[in-house]
């Protein structure tokens, strides 16, 4: 790896095969972006899954941090969806942690972010609205399309209130993939960029390796912000999961 | 097919990035899309997070959902448990609190009756025995005042003998000779009347 490359800050979100595989004409190569997706998975699994082994009756700090997800994300389900809503605890937590792990793994230098891929994010987001829709009309029937007909309307608002629903209703997988997807990319290029801007300054001799303690200092903040970022994000993914769950679950509002 | 022919590509710029950088990155940015949109790579990514995701999703819910849930229930089952034994506990120690209170009650309200019970009897015997020694005094009192009586009115019968006599004697050392008996007593309760 080259300086230059560094300061491209689109090399990072390249995907390149590791291992090529077709498949009926499809390109289902494994590739980098594969790669992470299975370390996210095996950190995340091998996290919860030793930090749990002794079930101690009081936790250790592992033991604890495990809880705290487990019970974070059921409180969260909880609150937005009702005791129903735990039939999908599963769901909206291997979505919670696949999400927050895989930013987090992001984070470090020269590794792939999975979630910087729109199609990552827009996949979990079909997953969602697909289990909202194949689960709201499973349990509802046709009474699912009370969801798009709000209460105490009145008739002559009805048709543009059902229409805006619906672009509501469309418009939720755009924007939870989105909303995602970009946050990671942003925040990644940002940080490229500044790192960046530390190596060319440092190109220029003393004065500019000076001067380039002033984007060092910003990449750090950086760092911070978007570890709080990925977060944010995970948390965010998982609760709009949750409300349109509840949706599922109730959709006469 | 035109999939493999896009790995060509990808993989030429790849080899070359070695040499010169500022040669290969403008054309490799033009004839690549941005990488998030590149459809080329859709399908990998897609397949691999299913499977992925998949994977993660099975084994969060068969193995490690149901252990973090376990471990939890255990511990919230032993802390009710333990709440509900804190609380037979207090239950038992309010009780014999109660229970010695009680004890105590009665023992003070037997004490106090005990004690009035004495009371109350000694009170009645000494009264008993004060009626019993008035009984006595009024009776002896009675017998004396019988005796007195009986006394006097001896006493008041000896009186006209003494006076018959004494009459008796006064009329023969007057008179002389012996006065009539019958006549002296006659004149005697004729003067005492």
């Amino acid at each position: 790896m080259a300086a230059a490359d560094k300061v491209d800050p689109i090399h990072q979100f390249q995907i390149h095969p590791i291992i090529p595989l077709h498949i009926g004409g499809y390109d289902v190569s494994f590739t980098n972006s594969s790669l992470f997706m299975v370390v996210t998975i095996v950190l995340a699994s091998a996290f919860l899954y030793m930090s749990t082994a002794s079930r101690a009756l009081i936790p250790g700090r592992l033991q604890s941090v495990s809880e705290m997800a487990y019970e974070f994300v059921g409180n969260m389900l909880r609150d937005a969806a009702g005791k129903q809503g735990m039939q999908f605890f599963p769901l909206v937590f291997s979505l919670f942690m696949f999400v927050l792990v895989a930013n987090l793994i992001g984070l470090f230098p020269y590794f792939f972010t999975v979630t910087s891929h729109i199609i990552v994010t827009f996949t979990l987001a079909i997953l969602v609205i697909g289990t909202v829709i194949v689960y709201g009309f499973a349990k509802h029937g046709f009474g699912f399309l009370k969801l798009f007909v709000p209460h105490g309307v009145p008739g002559y608002l009805l048709p543009l209130v059902v229409a805006i629903e619906i672009i509501s209703f469309v418009s939720r997988p755009v924007s939870l993939s989105v909303r995602l997807f970009a946050n990671m990319l942003a925040g990644h290029i940002t940080l490229k960029v500044f790192s960046g801007f530390v190596v060319s300054l440092s190109a220029f001799g003393a004065l500019g390796m000076a001067g380039s303690v002033l984007p060092l200092a910003m990449a750090v903040a950086l760092s911070a912000l978007e570890l709080l970022v990925a977060f944010l994000q995970a948390y965010v993914f998982a609760v709009l999961t949750c409300m349109y769950l509840n949706d599922a679950l109730h959709p006469s509002h | 097919m035109f999939v493999t022919s896009a790995y060509a590509q990808e993989t030429a710029p790849a080899a070359a990035e070695g040499d010169t950088h500022a040669g290969t990155a403008v054309p490799a940015a033009e004839h690549e899309a941005f990488p998030p949109f590149d459809a080329k790579t859709f399908p990998s990514q897609i397949l691999w997070l299913v499977i992925t995701f998949g994977l993660f999703y099975l084994f969060l819910k068969r193995v490690v959902m149901p252990r973090l849930g376990s471990i939890i229930d255990v511990r919230n089952d032993r802390i009710t448990q333990d709440l509900d034994h804190a609380a037979r506990l207090k239950g038992e120690a309010d009780a014999a609190v109660a229970a010695y209170e009680q004890e105590l009650a009665e023992a003070k309200a037997n004490a106090n009756k005990i004690g009035q019970q004495a009371n109350d009897a000694a009170k009645a015997q000494a009264e008993d025995t004060r009626k019993k020694l008035e009984a006595e005094l009024e009776k002896k009192l009675g017998e004396a005042e019988a005796s007195i009586a009986s006394i006097k009115a001896k006493a008041m019968k000896e009186v006209g003998t003494i006076a018959e006599d004494t009459t008796s004697a006064i009329v023969e050392a007057l008179v002389g000779g012996k006065a009539d008996k019958a006549e002296i007593a006659a004149a005697v309760k004729s003067a005492s009347r």
